[in-house]
């Protein structure tokens, strides 16, 4: 169990410091898989049907349609680098580091539940958040701001983990559609922004404000 | 007894395991490749020949290989190879750390004292790349104090409990150091050790004011090192017995040629990296150092 939260953990640190697109899509489907794997183990039981489901169901959106997608558009806008995050790689490195030692040293301040599972499992949802919040503000392509909204959820998909006994899955199958239907429509924008504009730096935007 | 196999072992074998990266690289790229003595050979060879100073330099030149193999050889000492190390107390992890940063600093020194371009260029990369390598280095090592409740080598690398390899921290742990020992060794991610280029050089710019003996003495001395380095990565994932045995010494000679056909391996299938993204490769090693330092510390308390 901790082999696979370690190893979601250090996907998120990949993402965060690799400058090639297409690495961190397959890391993000990487993640995908990690995080399939885990619902049934937290369940404690294989057999069980419903945790089998969700765990097809989200392998199938997580690890193949959405990085699929993204691969899609990756081509389609002819980019294939990261090329100027407003914080340096290396900087964003050390701001993971620091992120997960807050992460792992202040979730005791914060109320969060309790229950049967692993100890590791909430620092660990921390960490990803917020590196997927930091993935967000700091790089200004739009195909990395999917990204690093993929790897928030991921992180809220974590936390879901720790009310697997009380939930319903129907709730995060909801929460899977949300996160499909989000990137579907993202995808179709960056296409048609592409179409559009010949680039998909949100940058630019910026420039759209009135003139005084 | 210990002391005198140990002593042995530590005195002979390292050039061997370099002759194993060789014969692995020159196999995966379809040739045939060194014998596996051949670091030997050139050894005995450098060894037989004369040295010539140059008359810019200064005593620091002449004393440096000297302090590097003795430093490491010193540092060997606290290192339980084959059973229990011969010397060892509370705390010597802190001496290991910093012979082998003296030695660095002895090199670093002899390559700035003649003033070439090149030695310089080589000495401040070296200095560069080593602050980050070291502040992984004894962040790992205080991970592995906080896991052991031990701060001494042999204290460490004493398992009491499950096999280790199964404790995600030690994989993390064990990745973390086998990416210092490329960086400290100048291996391939780093710098390429079969490189004669002086623009891209760094061990081998720093060494190019050496020759005869003092260059035997400095090769011999990288060699000791990465035997040192490679038996820190190799026991985090499968220690040495803590009792000498006579098959404990065929376990070291399984184990550490395992691992340099591993870095054998590596180096044939990676390229060198730009040198501007080395920083980051080690910093990226520092926080896989740092995350295993939150794990150990959160697995230890609950």
């Amino acid at each position: 169990m901790d082999w696979l939260l370690v190893g979601v953990v250090l996907t998120a640190f990949v993402i965060l410091g690799s400058s090639r697109l297409d690495s961190c899509i397959r890391m993000v489907a990487l993640q995908g898989v990690l995080l399939s794997i885990l619902p049934p183990m937290v369940r404690g039981s294989l057999l069980d049907w419903h945790g089998l489901f969700l765990a097809a169901a989200s392998l199938a959106i997580k690890t193949v349609a959405i990085p699929v997608l993204l691969a899609r558009s990756l081509k389609q806008a002819k980019i294939k680098r990261e090329v100027e995050p407003t914080v340096s790689l290396h900087y964003s490195l050390l701001a993971g580091g620091a992120i997960v030692v807050i992460a792992f040293s202040g979730f005791k301040l914060l109320p969060v539940p309790t229950g049967p599972f692993p100890t590791l499992l909430i620092p660990a949802a921390l960490t990803v958040v917020f590196i997927g919040f930091f993935l967000l503000i700091s790089r200004f392509k739009a195909i990395t701001q999917v990204i690093g909204f993929l790897v928030l959820e991921n992180g809220v998909f974590l936390f879901g983990m720790t009310l697997i006994r009380d939930f319903p899955l129907t709730v995060e199958m909801g929460v899977l559609l949300d996160l499909w239907v989000g990137v579907f429509v993202m995808g179709i924008m960056i296409h048609h922004i592409h179409r559009t504009f010949d680039h998909i730096d949100t940058k630019a935007m910026a420039s759209l404000k009135d003139a005084e | 007894m210990t002391w005198l196999i140990q002593s042995a072992v530590l005195l002979t074998t390292p050039p061997f395991f370099l002759g194993v990266i060789a014969k692995t690289k020159a196999s995966f790229a379809g040739r045939k490749g060194p014998p596996l003595l051949q670091n030997y050979y050139d050894l005995i060879k450098l060894f037989r020949k004369g040295t010539v100073h140059s008359p810019a330099s200064s005593f620091v030149l002449r004393l440096a290989p000297a302090v590097i193999v003795s430093t490491l050889l010193t540092a060997g000492l606290f290192f339980p190879l084959l059973g229990r190390a011969p010397i060892f107390f509370e705390g010597d992890v802190i001496l290991f750390a910093y012979l082998l940063a003296l030695g660095r600093f002895a090199m670093i020194l002899a390559a700035l004292d003649v003033g070439s371009g090149f030695q310089g260029m080589g000495a401040s990369r070296e200095a560069a790349f080593g602050a980050f390598s070291e502040l992984a280095f004894f962040l790992g090592l205080v991970v592995l104090v906080v896991i052991s409740g031990s701060a001494s080598l042999t204290g460490i690398f004493q398992w009491k409990w499950i096999h280790p390899a199964w404790r995600p921290v030690f994989l993390l742990l064990f990745a973390a150091f086998f990416f210092i020992l490329l960086a400290e060794n100048s291996r391939m991610p780093v710098d390429d050790p079969s490189t004669h280029l002086e623009l891209t050089m760094i061990h081998e710019g720093m060494i190019l004011d050496y020759g005869g003996i003092d260059l035997g003495l400095i090769l011999y001395g990288s060699a000791i090192k990465l035997f040192l380095l490679m038996a820190f990565a190799i026991s985090l994932l499968w220690p040495q017995p803590l009792a000498w045995h006579w098959h404990s010494a065929a376990l070291l000679g399984l184990k550490w040629t395992g691992m340099a056909v591993a870095i054998g391996a590596v180096e044939s299938v990676t390229a060198r990296l730009r040198l501007i993204k080395v920083p980051q490769l080690l910093i990226a090693n520092f926080v896989v150092t740092l995350f295993a330092l939150l794990v150990a510390l959160f697995g230890r308390r609950v």
